[in-house]
């Protein structure tokens, strides 16, 4: 099993939800964070006095998926998330060893 | 004078619309602190509607009103008495001498009020109660009586000020440089940003401010008639003149025009406006408008140069806007506009009345700033807690050290 981590930006979010329903991921959790690659932050004016704004809002989403799954659903999200502009993100996987659904104690691949 | 009901009318009518201005304020400045101080900024001008309106019962009204004395007012109205049906001497109206008292009392409300955009985010709740109280009672009173009673000695040298120019722009925006002054910067100030939390709230309480803007000034000719008009239109098209002006001159600078320059530029303008009101008309108001606008742009960079930390450009605003409107009415003056006022600078009236308009802003700066300045130090000695809030309640916000709540609770920040 494979946690995929992608960190997209906002706006983009129904177009990832959409596409990794159209490949039957069932359930995906995410969070409101803030950060900077290549990017970088940028400038806002208040009354003449410049802040630098280091860290942009971005969505992180996090879905498990069993090993054979993995290459379609970084796809998926990878071409749901692109506009082609500095900023889109990235998305990485890592291992999971081990997963248990609550309800019904299901184990590893019956839980995803 | 007869009672007349129009007349009684508009007054009780601006009373409220003035009053209206000081939560309008509160917004304005509020939307411009970040989210943990919200609440302290919106309470500290609650609290000065509370103060001010049992202090101006009990004794300020009476000291700005009442005596024939030239510097201070007298005791004759202290304790409501005779409040209601007399009229302070040499003050004709055709209205309720009630209704004189509770109008004047809303200026009284918003003058300490305007004072806390300077003192943002790091002044004990404790020390704002004692100094809104003191700075009523021992700057605002007197000012007041100089410049607004009949008896005052800037009123019988014949300086002008027709809604507040003097008495609640400039008087407001010098304290306010010397509370920050003695208050010291935030922490962290200029190196870190401090942006505003909530644009939104800030143009909800400009627009509230316009609003009551009209009170303010058309209010102040005291009736239904064509000066009430004048003061309108004149107000209208400074404040939308000292919109433009500050865009103008915001997107010249620095690139973008921004929806806090709109609100800064509207204010600045009105603030402007607020003593020529009812004595300048033509297009003297645009021009009053535009040059408030485009000037009032350039001074809020001044607290960068000097290093004092007027949080949200109470000085750059309202000591400059009055200062720029109390000065142009010695140019713009016109007695074809209102007979009891005097000819200014272009009108043929000569240096006479910018003479005038000079020494009241600068009487009023010196006074207002040196007692500003030892109410505070005195309190600073005084409290048990200071004057300041300690580092770590300005850390984790006012809202949560003074008041014990947040403002945004989803959020707990």
């Amino acid at each position: 099993m494979k946690l995929v981590t992608g960190i997209i930006k906002p706006f983009k979010l129904d177009e990832v939800k959409e596409a990794l329903r159209a490949v039957g991921v069932q359930g995906l959790t995410v969070s409101e964070v803030q950060g900077y690659g290549r990017q970088r932050g940028h400038t806002e004016v208040y009354r003449g006095a410049e802040y630098e704004i280091d860290f942009v809002p971005k969505l992180r989403v996090e879905v498990v998926v069993a090993d054979g799954d993995v290459t379609q659903v970084v796809e998926r999200i990878v071409d749901a998330a692109r506009t082609g502009k500095i900023g889109d993100g990235k998305v990485w996987v890592t291992d999971v060893e081990h997963v248990r659904r609550v309800r019904t104690g299901e184990v590893d691949a019956d839980a995803i | 004078m007869e009672l007349d009901s129009g007349n009684t009318a508009w007054v009780l009518v601006s009373a409220a619309l003035v009053l209206f201005m000081t939560p309008g304020l509160a917004l304005f400045y509020g939307g411009m602190v970040r989210a943990k101080h919200v609440l302290a900024m919106l309470m500290q001008n609650f609290f000065a509607i509370g103060l001010v309106s049992v202090l101006w019962a009990a004794v300020a009204y009476s000291l700005a009103f009442g005596g024939t004395g030239r510097l201070v007012g007298n005791l004759d109205f202290a304790w409501m008495r005779d409040l209601a049906g007399t009229a302070p001497p040499g003050v004709s109206l055709s209205i309720p001498p009630g209704l004189y008292a509770a109008y004047q009392l809303m200026f009284a409300i918003i003058t300490p009020a305007l004072i806390t955009g300077a003192v943002a985010d790091r002044m004990r709740f404790g020390a704002w109660a004692w100094f809104c109280g003191l700075w009523l009672v021992i700057v605002y009173a007197p000012i007041a009586h100089w410049v607004f009673a009949p008896s005052g000695w800037l009123f019988r040298r014949g300086a002008l000020d027709f809604a507040g120019g003097t008495v609640v722009h400039v008087n407001a925006g010098i304290a306010a440089l010397a509370a920050v002054l003695v208050l010291g910067r935030r922490r962290g100030w200029p190196q870190t940003a401090m942006p505003p939390h909530s644009l939104p709230l800030t143009l909800l309480g400009t627009g509230i401010l316009w609003l009551g803007w009209f009170g303010f000034n058309a209010g102040s000719a005291l009736g239904a008639d064509a000066l009430a008009v004048q003061a309108l239109i004149n107000t209208q098209l400074a404040a939308a003149a000292g919109l433009l002006g500050w865009l103008a001159l915001e997107r010249l600078r620095s690139g973008h025009a921004t929806t806090l320059g709109a609100a800064s530029g509207a204010v600045a303008g009105l603030v402007a406006i607020t003593p020529c009101a009812g004595f300048v008309g033509g297009m003297a108001p645009i021009w009053i408008g535009l040059i408030a606008g485009a000037v009032c742009q350039a001074a809020v960079s001044l607290k960068y140069r000097f290093g004092y930390d007027d949080s949200l450009d109470v000085v750059g605003v309202h000591l400059v806007g009055g200062l720029v409107g109390s000065l142009l009415l010695g140019c713009f003056a016109d007695t074809a506009v209102n007979a009891g006022g005097r000819d200014g600078l272009f009108f043929g009236g000569g240096w006479g009345l910018l003479g005038e308009q000079t020494l009241a802003v600068a009487a009023t700066m010196v006074f207002s700033f040196v007692l500003t300045t030892v109410i505070l130090v005195v309190l600073r000695a005084v409290l048990p807690g200071g004057i300041r809030a300690g580092e770590e309640e300005e850390e984790v916000g006012l809202d949560l050290s003074q008041h014990s709540e947040v403002a945004y609770a989803a959020e707990r920040a």
